[in-house]
């Protein structure tokens, strides 16, 4: 099964989306059939990455001595699963927002949609880093039509306030490849880093890091290359909730995670202390970004700097440079965006069915909403690293690896975020359950069952992930793998 | 020191005329002097070629029957003085097309001074 | 087949005479001049691509005028480099040429224009055919002079200022050739030969003297100028937004270029140094200039409301890639300029016409102005600027990316870590005054005043949209498949001893 088929999928649906504007109900019905045919395409190609042959497709070069060339590997399957998989059910999610709302450039919208999505996909089964490049820069145009949608002039800002950070942080990573090229002969992703590179001077080695940090930093909003993502919250919520809680923001901490597994290789990052610095950076903004999340009244701003801080948490456990660390790492970036979007789901319901976006008008929401709140519930308390839910899964994981590694540091960082965690998301609980309602409210009952289906599916996802990790799309082991050949030197 | 000066004095006499021609068309405002410092120019880097071609006690390159084909030392080099037709030629075609667009502007602006001609250009949109 | 022994002088054969018969032809019919112009257009891209192919199968080929070899004759001679230029240009100038009639019909009001027009269109072909393929340096002089001054000509067939801006262009680009020409008599008179192999030969002979010194330097400044290498720029701007569409949209493209390869041919190929792979100091401060020129021209470009200007500002700083990948004098930055020839040739073919397609419906191309209008009611045209402005802001796999690509490699190979900078910095450069226009097209409301002229607005015809969707199909293939063209034509093309 050929890794190009998944990303080929989406490009046709957004074809035919383009060519089906006028006929909403079809040109839907392109997205959700691309949905699930891309997400049996992904899994199709589990079972050679977990038994250490990954399906491979290698096509013309694109540049000499260089392929475009796809490998699905546990740690692209990984991603491209969560993506894909998530893909279906934000699908359902957009067509109920979409026209609870009556939104306008409803076919930009879904057709915008699918380009992203082929392009996450690429970007997760890339085998080498031009091809990387290449779809990380179609993702970052595929995404600016969803960030201006609305078209009023505060989205048009953040428009351009998005493409000036993600474009610098493209150019500074083809600085980079360009860079690595050179100096190790080689752009293919492999287990364990660059042989080539390990010859390249200290100083060399050096630069290539502070251009990587900040090429992948940008989309993996490590501070203070965060500034994109809370203003990019205006754009609608299924935007915000794929995009930014899964496709775009993953997209970066997946750069960071194959920068430091598969280019430069724990051994390297090791010798030239490249992983204390990218530690303090993912540290530093775990506890501020936590603390930022405490002045937010707008629950998506809210919801933004959480994604910021835990997204740290994948590139601290990449920095930590133990194989538990690192498959806690793979892991969180999965379980975390089931929990995420979760809670995304939710903040857009409650702007459908209320129009309100702000904590302070959530009084008594969950006796109105007992489905979305509840929802909203499961989601805050995973994240917070509770069991049973996957978020604890993971947190243990990047826990564990922090001991194996001897940074109690790190470990004192989890369990104070996760402290954090629960201050800034229980509130929002006790004012929803706790608090008798200020005003009436017209209709009855949650929101539109397009909404509620799927952020209820999010929410048992996560509570199912959190009980048996490896159900399904086998996430457990797909970390434990892609860990396994980062630090041991495998497939 | 007079050796450099006299000795080469043709190539002066060249430079003076190249830097004169130089000055006209950058310095002149006036469309028409532009073009006259163009073609003093041309003319003399049309003289440093000929100036070239010239030996000593050679005549001019038409075969003599007194002094035979053996000994080309005997004719001036007529490479350069065909080179340089052409390079007339392409002299006086640049030349016609560049009065031919003085009279165009003559037409549409009514003056040949640089200066006033940008102050009357300056209300024209761009390529309106 | 035996005539394409003689195929360097082919392409100029096919456009010589063409330009000759079109006067002749319209005054049987005036459409005929357009048709025997695609038509010569045509044939000379076909003959080109049949030449290339010839050459990269059996090596350069050389052709003698009259039968007389070198030093004494005039040569031309086709190798890989010369070869793949020359197909560039002559497709480029098809694509264009097809594209013109209506634009012409409408640009040009003077009903008697027409046909003049396409004649001398062609003959600035023929001259920029004549300086690919010659191997002579005189020779050089006269088709240079040939397509200047046919492009004098198509530059003042514009609006009111176009005529100011012909003669400011020609007199400054009389100065480039009179430059050129004295370099060359210095360099005639010290070597006695014009051919440009024999002049290969025989220059280090004479390396260390200053005549020689002064007579390259001389040369190079001459087409430097031609060029618009930064700062001999100033005639470009006016030139470019003053001329016709269609005059743009053929000049942009190919004119800079033209002059570029020659620069290519005098620096690498016939005046290397002894120390091989190293170009003389001549090539660096091209390169220098070239990054200035390459920051000048986007900033420049950021500062103009009309969309014709902006494209001319940014063919200055495109120019200045070319311009870079010279003075990096090693064989990635040599592939990412003459690469940058065909890209940018393609990308601005399609941004001069796309502008000339909103002057023709919009009936204006400024900036401010612009409003969705012009994306609603021409979706086609929109699109393709759209993949235009993307490739050259230089995102994958648009072409404009790879040309960066191999320069950025070239630059790190020579440790020049300004050049890179100035390379990246530039693209994000490109991306504000591009996305600028961009932002305008797609999200810029149309007023309620502009609904009844909205609706005289509509897509331009399809003979204007079938070259202009090819172009821009040609960026994303192109660009996907650039390792074929490096690995078939442009590895070839490094000049021998260039690391």
């Amino acid at each position: 099964m050929s890794p190009f088929a998944p990303i080929l999928v989406s490009l046709a649906a957004a074809v035919l989306i383009l060519a089906s504007g006028r006929r909403a109900n079809l040109r839907e019905a392109w997205t959700l059939a691309a949905a699930a045919a891309k997400f049996l395409l992904v899994l199709a190609l589990l079972p050679p990455a977990l038994a250490g042959r990954p399906a491979e497709a290698v096509l013309f070069e694109l540049s000499p001595g260089v392929r475009f060339a796809l490998r699905a590997d546990a740690l692209g399957v990984s991603f491209a699963l969560l993506s894909s998989g998530l893909w279906i059910l934000t699908s359902v999610y957009s067509i109920g927002y979409m026209r609870g709302l009556k939104e306008h450039k409803q076919t930009r919208y879904f057709a915008s949609f699918a380009v992203c999505l082929s392009s996450a996909v690429g970007i997760a089964l890339s085998a080498n880093l031009l091809t990387f490049i290449v779809f990380y820069e179609i993702l970052t145009i595929a995404t600016y039509p969803l960030v201006i949608h609305k078209e009023a002039p505060a989205a048009v800002r953040a428009g351009r306030k998005y493409l000036a950070y993600t474009l610098t942080a493209g150019v500074v990573l083809i600085a980079a490849a360009a860079i690595v090229w050179r100096a190790a002969g080689s752009l293919e992703f492999t287990a364990g880093g660059i042989g080539g590179l390990a010859g390249a001077g200290a100083g060399t080695i050096k630069a290539l890091f502070v251009l990587f940090l900040a090429g992948v930093g940008v989309k993996a909003s490590v501070m203070p290359l965060h500034g994109w993502l809370p203003t990019a919250m205006i754009a609608p919520t299924p935007v915000s909730a794929l995009l930014h809680a899964v496709a775009v923001v993953k997209a970066g901490v997946f750069g960071a995670l194959r920068v430091v597994g598969f280019v430069f290789g724990p051994r390297l990052m090791a010798d030239h202390g490249l992983n204390m610095v990218l530690a303090v950076f993912a540290g530093a903004t775990i506890v501020l970004a936590s603390l930022l999340a405490f002045k937010q009244d707008n629950l998506k701003r809210r919801l933004a700097y959480s994604t910021v801080g835990h997204l740290s948490y994948i590139v601290l456990g990449a920095a930590l440079l133990a194989p538990t660390a690192y498959a806690g790492a793979v892991l969180h970036m999965a379980f975390h965006a089931t929990m995420k979007i979760t809670l995304f789901f939710c903040a857009g319901a409650i702007y459908v069915r209320l129009h309100r976006e702000n904590i302070s008008q959530l009084d008594g929401v969950g006796r109105i909403m007992p489905w979305t709140m509840g929802a909203f519930a499961l989601g805050a308390v995973g994240l917070a690293g509770l069991p049973p839910l996957d978020g604890f899964i993971s947190k243990w994981y990047l826990g564990l690896g922090a001991a194996e590694a001897g940074r109690t540091a790190a470990i004192l960082l989890l369990v104070g975020s996760g402290l954090l965690n629960a201050g800034y998301f229980f509130p929002i609980l006790q004012r929803a359950f706790f608090r008798p309602a200020k005003e009436k409210v017209e209709g009855k009952g949650d929101a539109s069952p397009l909404l509620v289906v799927p952020l209820a599916a999010t929410a048992a996802l996560s509570l199912i992930l959190g009980l048996w990790p490896d159900l399904g799309a086998r996430f457990m082991t797909l970390a434990k793998t892609a860990a396994a050949a980062v630090f041991g030197g495998g497939p | 020191m007079s050796e450099f000066l006299l000795g080469h004095y043709g190539y002066w006499l060249v430079f003076v005329l190249m830097a004169l021609g130089l000055y006209g068309m950058v310095v002149k405002r006036n469309l028409v002097k532009k073009l006259i410092g163009m073609a003093v120019l041309q003319v003399a880097i049309i003289m440093f070629y000929v100036s070239t071609a010239v030996k000593w006690e050679a005549t001019i390159p038409i075969l003599d029957p007194a002094l035979g084909a053996s000994d080309p030392a005997r004719y001036i080099s007529p490479l350069q003085h065909c080179l340089m037709l052409t390079a007339i030629v392409v002299g006086v075609a640049t030349s016609g097309v560049g009065y031919a667009l003085v009279v165009t502007i003559w037409n549409r602006y009514k003056t040949l001074d640089e200066g006033e001609l940008l102050e009357r250009m300056k209300d024209d949109g761009d390529s309106e | 087949m035996g005539i394409l022994n003689n195929s360097p002088a082919l392409p100029v054969l096919i456009l010589l005479p063409a330009a000759i018969l079109i006067p002749l032809a319209g005054l049987v019919r005036e459409r005929l001049a357009y048709h025997l112009a695609v038509l010569s257009t045509g044939l000379a891209a076909a003959v080109s691509a049949l030449n290339l192919a010839k050459v990269l199968e059996g090596g350069a080929i050389h052709y003698w005028l009259g039968g007389w070899f070198p030093p004494i004759g005039i040569e031309y001679v086709l190798d890989h480099l010369s070869a793949f230029i020359v197909l560039v240009v002559n497709v480029i100038a098809f694509l264009v040429i097809l594209h013109s009639r209506v634009l012409v019909a409408r640009e040009i009001p003077a009903p008697g224009k027409h046909v003049p027009y396409y004649a001398v269109a062609l003959l600035m072909l023929c001259g920029f055919n004549g300086i690919l393929v010659t191997g002579d340096f005189f020779n050089l002089y006269v088709w240079l002079e040939i397509s200047s001054l046919a492009l004098y000509g198509l530059v003042a067939v514009g609006g009111k200022k176009s005529a100011v801006a012909a003669f400011r262009y020609l007199i400054m680009g009389t100065i480039g050739a009179s430059f050129y020409l004295i370099g060359l008599a210095f360099l005639f008179t010290s070597t006695g030969t014009l051919n440009m192999a024999d002049m290969k030969a025989v220059f280090p002979h004479i390396a260390g003297q200053p005549a020689a010194a002064v007579g390259l330097v001389l040369m190079v400044v001459g087409f430097g100028l031609k060029m618009a290498l930064f700062p001999l720029h100033g005639w470009l701007p006016d030139a470019y937004t003053q001329a016709p569409s269609s005059s743009s949209a053929l000049i942009a493209p190919v004119g800079t270029k033209v002059a570029a390869y020659v620069l290519f041919r005098l620096l690498f190929f016939v005046f290397v140094p002894e120390e091989a792979g190293r170009g003389l100091p001549v090539a660096q401060a091209v390169g220098w200039l070239s990054a200035a020129g390459i920051i000048f021209g986007s900033v420049m470009a950021i500062a103009q409301k009309e969309m014709k200007r902006m494209l001319a500002y940014s063919s200055i700083a495109q120019i200045g890639y070319i311009g870079l990948g010279i003075g990096l004098a090693n064989s990635f930055g040599f592939i990412g300029a003459v690469l940058h020839v065909m890209n940018h040739a393609v990308m601005k073919a399609l941004l001069f016409l796309t502008a000339g397609h909103f002057r023709m419906r919009l009936g204006h191309s400024r900036i401010p102005e612009l409003d969705e209008t012009a994306r609603r009611r021409m979706p086609w045209t929109t699109a393709a600027f759209s993949v235009g402005a993307l490739s050259m802001v230089g995102l994958p796999p648009a072409v404009g990316f790879f040309s960066k690509w191999y320069l950025a490699l070239g630059t790190i190979d020579r440790s020049n870590w300004i050049f890179l900078g100035v390379i990246l910095a530039s693209s994000l450069l490109n991306a504000v005054y591009f996305f600028r226009v961009i932002e305008r097209l797609y999200l810029v409301k149309s007023g309620p005043k502009d609904g009844e002229s909205e609706s005289a607005v509509s897509e331009a015809p399809a003979s204007m949209l079938l070259p202009v969707l090819l172009l821009a199909a040609a960026i994303i293939v192109l660009g996907l498949l650039n390792a074929f063209v490096v690995k078939g034509v442009l590895q070839a093309a490094v000049p021998p001893g260039m690391t």
